[in-house]
């Protein structure tokens, strides 16, 4: 049987081998490839950091958006692969923590780079009511529910003058940065946010709630047998995943400097999660990045399209749904099943421990 | 009496966001189908009908009349041809494709009629009116719309419990697989109910066009509206809907009337108040499954 999600089923079988004694198993996370992804991403982080000293500003403006972009994606996918929660209200978190960095920024004061910090908080706060209303909404209501709720959200901002109502405000307070430190600090935000994303799915996946949230997607009903606190499971995730999609909105615009409500809230940055996480692949720690740069390497080239290209995206994204609904990464592992992350608990026999009481 | 005629026009308003709901409960009814597209289908018919009207000069209320069968074609045609293929169990697939659709359909229309607000003229009827006193005046086209909302349910009660259709759709509705086994052609009947659903959607945005300049970005409030219609009036209840739809346009109509810029932000707070308060509707049976 090829798994093709990273995170396995809760009752994954052993596989088929020689029978060995009870105790002569061990769990293993880490596979060959694992440890290659986990190195290679590791590197490809460090060279990334020093990008400032070889790279211009608009390669460092590039990896921001891209790795603020991962940093959605993977939270979606967290949410809709792992979770069971389809929202298409995201945009409330981005927006909010758009707006929580600039009042804390430029009405209190805080550092930017600190406040950024703080409005990932602002939203994990915010997003404890929301999932409360949300979660009395199942499947596709659900979707529905959070984007009225992120509609809330943006009504309320845009009606408030103090958030500079419709027109929005501009970020001032980075103005006591020069450029270069600015975009060096807002670089090395986004590689945190983006690799942090991963780190945080990755960490998640082999947690108790990782467990849990399997459990829940394969059969809810048993896994509430089991003892597994759905709800609070649900909701757990539902906070870390706004909290930091809200550092992400931070970062994308700790770099564009002007908030605007429409744009902010604007329900387009949902429809980026979904098509980078249907196109890369849903319920896996890998699809999402092979996603984004997908998405990335397409905006490029169909940005002279004009409508045609939401067009475009949109038929991809609808076709993928149907034919291929592990997406890109589902379809390489047809081939040859791989992971990228340590998340996946297999059996292996525990070869020292034989060898050892050979001799 | 401004307080009393604003809840007047309240409930005329809610007509239209009746209309708006009926097709969204039908899907979610018969094929537990949340199509994140209605909204935008609903101005893909108010656009049909602007092209009518454009090339031969009908009242868009007799391009009506074309709108709402073509409508029904295409509904049949989704289901049949793509929706079928996302009713796995998992409402995932089903979310995206749908919102797919949505951003596809939005973009289309972009494409060809741009983003200028249009509207339907439909003669004198916008204009005419019933005075009441000499602060109340129920215009006729609102009330009218009101009308047709109550008619469409009324159709649709009988259609599914008087007839043998009817009884088709609740069967797989209640259970497919069973349904299936009783000779009911679920995939022809669940492409029949999305065709209805999209039927009563073509008079939703036709009326829309009427009633207000509509531009392609405009759809997805309309869902936005649709679905709040449902769920304050009770999922799986017909009149539920209706009722839904005149809560949601008196919250509306009221709330403007405190502060013109909160129209909108009231309605979504009294939904989330029903939501809070009572999560299975104004008349539902239970929360959905």
């Amino acid at each position: 049987m090829t798994r093709v999600d990273d995170g396995t089923t809760s009752t994954g079988r052993a596989p088929a081998v020689e029978p060995v004694a009870p105790g002569e198993w061990r769990i293993a996370r880490w596979t060959p490839e694992s440890r290659v992804g986990v190195v290679a991403a590791l590197v490809g982080l460090g060279v990334l950091a020093t990008l400032p000293d070889w790279g211009s500003s608009s390669d460092m403006a590039t990896v921001v958006e891209i790795m603020a972009l991962l940093a959605l994606a993977q939270m979606w996918n967290l949410l809709a692969g792992f979770a069971g929660l389809v929202s298409i209200g995201q945009q409330a978190f981005i927006g909010t923590g758009a707006y929580a960095l600039l009042v804390l920024a430029d009405d209190h004061g805080v550092d930017p780079f600190v406040a950024v910090w703080l409005a990932a908080l602002v939203a994990a706060a915010l997003s404890v009511p929301i999932g409360v209303l949300a979660f009395r909404l199942r499947g596709g209501y659900f979707a529905i529910g959070t984007w009225v709720i992120a509609q809330v959200v943006f009504l309320m901002v845009t009606n408030n003058t103090a958030l500079g109502g419709g027109s929005g405000r501009s970020l001032l307070s980075l103005g006591d940065y020069d450029r270069i430190t600015r975009e060096d600090y807002t670089l090395y935000t986004a590689l945190v946010a983006g690799a942090g994303a991963v780190a945080i799915v990755v960490l998640v996946l082999r947690s108790r709630l990782g467990l849990a949230l399997r459990a829940i997607r394969d059969d809810e009903g048993g896994a509430r047998g089991a003892g597994v606190d759905v709800y609070r499971a649900r909701l757990a995730v539902w906070v870390i995943a706004a909290g930091w999609t809200g550092l992400a909105g931070g970062v994308i615009y700790l770099q564009r400097l002007n908030v605007q409500p429409t744009s902010a809230f604007s329900v387009q940055w949902t429809a980026f999660m979904i098509f980078i996480v249907v196109i890369g692949g849903l319920g896996s720690t890998t699809g999402p990045i092979i996603g984004t740069l997908v998405f990335w390497i397409l905006r490029d080239q169909l940005t002279d399209l004009g409508e045609w290209y939401l067009i475009v995206l949109g038929a991809i994204a609808i076709v993928m749904a149907i034919l291929a609904p592990k997406g890109i990464y589902g379809l390489l592992n047809r081939i040859r099943p791989f992971q990228l992350f340590p998340v996946q608990r297999r059996l292996r026999p525990r070869r020292r421990v034989k060898a050892r009481s050979a001799s | 009496m401004e307080w009393v005629n604003a809840v007047i026009q309240g409930i005329l308003l809610g007509g239209v966001f009746a209309l708006f709901a009926t097709g969204l409960s039908l899907a979610f009814g018969i094929m537990r189908l949340a199509n994140l597209a209605h909204g935008t289908l609903a101005l893909l018919a108010a656009f049909i009908a602007y092209s009518m009207v454009d090339a031969t000069g009908v009242n868009p209320l007799v391009a009506l009349l074309a709108v709402v069968p073509i409508m029904f074609v295409v509904g049949y045609a989704l289901q049949r041809g793509v929706l079928n293929f996302t009713l796995t169990g998992d409402p995932l697939t089903a979310i995206l494709v749908t919102f797919g659709l949505a951003v596809v359909i939005e973009n289309v229309l972009l494409e060809r009629y741009s983003a200028d607000a249009r509207g339907l003229d439909a003669g004198s009827i916008e204009s005419a009116s019933i005075r009441v006193t000499d602060d109340i005046a129920i215009g006729w086209f609102p009330l009218m719309t009101l009308a047709v909302a109550v008619g469409v349910l009324g159709l649709l009660y009988l259609l599914f419990a008087r007839t043998r259709a009817g009884r088709a759709f609740r069967a797989i509705s209640d259970d497919r697989a069973t349904g299936r086994l009783m000779g009911i052609d679920d995939r022809h009947y669940y492409a029949l109910a999305m065709g209805i659903a999209l039927a009563t959607v073509a008079i939703a945005g036709v009326f829309l066009g009427i009633r207000t300049t509509f531009s392609p970005a405009d759809g997805n409030a309309q869902l936005l509206f649709g679905f709040e219609a449902v769920i304050i009036g009770g999922l799986g209840s017909l009149w539920g809907t209706l009722a839904g739809g005149i809560v949601l346009g008196v919250a509306q109509t009221v709330g403007a009337q405190i502060e013109p810029g909160w129209s909108v932000l009231t309605g979504h707070l009294v939904f989330l108040a029903v939501l809070a308060v009572r999560p299975h509707g104004l008349f539902g049976r239970a929360l959905p499954a």
